[in-house]
């Protein structure tokens, strides 16, 4: 009981650690250089605690949770020994994770708004809703074909900076020919697809496979999952420009 | 008070965002491993941490950090500041009138990036996986880094209304070289970290800040200028995880050089 006590301690210590930075910034900027007072500090400061408290049972539920069931399946499936249920799983997780992603659909939306205004789409709601609609359809098969692939990685031991060249070869000559109002939008879209439950869980598998797996080294090969997560709805999504 | 009516309306948004998740996660586990989840009441202990640590976690950035964040970002890239930084009324502005905001940017940006969870939840695996070699708070702080340069350079982008591929297209080219000289061991951690990197708290930050500055700034359009700065901050921890363990092999092997040198000098003393 003790040890829980303390441990429950540190974790929070270690929670308002990681969020004095932010603080410190937004504190000495709104004093300092806006000479600006706080607005609403009670509603502030119990934000504040929220955040910490949140943080603390995040990571806590991390070890005891997500990290481990990550990794019981990574072994699960070598031992099974069926790559074609892996791959599943793989598509599965990637594009299961990716659909309902809060920060892909806010930003398909605005997706939807610049491609109107570009004249590319019908300016009405319904058109709207269809192109931002098809553009997450679009990006979760990108991350599902992504794990995918970064699987079949690990298991044969590829090294991975091929795959990135490949893929950033991808992204240039994408770049070149798809229409210049969804550059910003596609280059973006590699980093909202990644979100804080996906990480822990595509790492943990990652790293579960390359060390249940003889001759793979998790540090070498265990990592980058996320990478390929991050690269490849850059492509689809300028593909996604073209087509529609 | 202390937003219960919040709280409860975004465990529920959080609990749906998890529940696909789960039921892929014990979906196979139950029927294609069929196998029994190890230490099943820990698991799922752990798994409502996250969702209620998740929810309290989203309820107080959107309560307390992002508003302020912001408001903040809304008065610093005001046209009126700026010229009140400069103590004179100018027709037009220069990007180097903007100086506020690159520190803003750089500085928000760094500190987001240690608040991230997700990050934290790399670093931990690296350095488990790493033998503590790799360090969390190192790791941590070197993303940061090179998020923080990616930001400011993404808003000095949208000030000076460059186009963005040149800038990321570069960027590539660098990693790709980079890559060459990297110690292998790294190379896979650091393409990692920089999709990690964006995240919770970094992303609607670093939007409102794009959209922000793309709204002031004259001759600028949020929906063309606004978007790109989470691929420059995606981009450049790639260059600075990769950068930092380049200078780690260098100076271990310029030590190990120079014991290799006083050691063979104090062999000929001997002789």
């Amino acid at each position: 009981m003790k040890t829980a006590r303390t441990g429950v301690i540190r974790q929070l210590y270690e929670s308002v650690r990681d969020l004095l930075p932010i603080i410190f910034v937004i504190v000495v900027f709104q004093y300092l250089i806006l000479r600006q007072p706080f607005p609403n500090l009670p509603q502030l400061l119990a934000g504040t605690l929220l955040v910490v408290a949140g943080l603390a049972l995040f990571i806590r539920g991390l070890e005891m949770g997500l990290f481990p069931i990550g990794e019981a399946m990574a072994y699960g499936f070598t031992r099974k020994g069926s790559l074609t249920w892996l791959l599943i799983f793989a598509f599965s997780l990637g594009f299961g994770t990716t659909i309902a992603e809060p920060a892909l659909i806010a930003v398909a939306g605005k997706a939807a708004d610049v491609a109107a205004e570009a004249g590319a789409i019908d300016p009405d709601a319904a058109a709207r809703l269809n192109y931002a609609l098809g553009l997450r359809f679009t990006v979760a098969l990108s991350v599902g074909f992504a794990i995918v692939i970064g699987v079949i990685r690990i298991l044969r031991g590829w090294p991975i900076h091929y795959i990135i060249i490949a893929g950033y070869t991808g992204v240039v000559i994408m770049t070149a020919i798809a229409p210049k109002e969804i550059i910003g939008i596609a280059y973006d879209s590699g980093g909202v697809t990644t979100s804080t439950v996906t990480v822990p869980l595509v790492t943990a598998l990652g790293v579960g496979l390359a060390s249940s797996i003889k001759g793979r080294n998790p540090m070498i090969d265990g990592f980058g999952l996320i990478a390929f997560a991050s690269l490849t709805p850059m492509i689809f999504v300028m593909v996604y420009g073209m087509v529609v | 008070m202390f937003y219960l009516q919040e709280i409860g309306s975004t465990l529920l948004v959080t609990v749906r965002d998890v529940l696909p998740i789960l039921a892929i996660l014990f979906g196979f586990q139950i029927f294609v491993l069929r196998r029994p989840i190890p230490n099943l009441r820990r698991t799922l202990t752990g798994i409502v941490y996250v969702v209620l640590g998740l929810g309290f976690f989203l309820v107080g950035l959107e309560q307390a950090l992002f508003p302020l964040g912001k408001l903040m970002v809304q008065q610093l890239t005001d046209p009126e500041f700026i010229q009140r930084g400069l103590g004179v009324v100018t027709e037009s502005l220069s990007w180097q009138d903007y100086k506020w905001v690159y520190v803003f940017a750089a500085a928000i940006g760094f500190a987001a990036v240690i608040a991230e969870p997700a990050l934290i939840a790399v670093a931990m695996k690296a350095q488990n996986v790493s033998g503590g070699t790799i360090n969390t708070w190192g790791l941590r702080l070197v993303v940061a880094a090179g998020v923080a340069t990616g930001i400011t350079l993404g808003t000095y982008r949208i000030v000076t209304g460059a186009p963005i591929h040149y800038f990321i297209v570069a960027g590539y080219v660098f990693v790709i070289i980079q890559t060459l000289f990297a110690p292998k061991l790294i190379v896979a951690l650091a393409y990692d970290s920089g999709g990690v990197a964006t995240s919770t708290v970094t992303v609607p930050l670093v939007v409102a800040l794009g959209l922000g500055l793309a709204s002031t700034v004259p001759g600028r359009s949020p929906l063309l200028d606004g978007f790109g700065l989470i691929a420059f901050a995606c981009l450049f921890p790639i260059i600075t995880v990769m950068g930092y363990a380049q200078i780690v092999q260098w100076r271990a092997r310029s030590l190990a050089a120079r014991k290799q040198a006083s050691r063979s000098g104090e062999d000929h003393e001997n002789e």
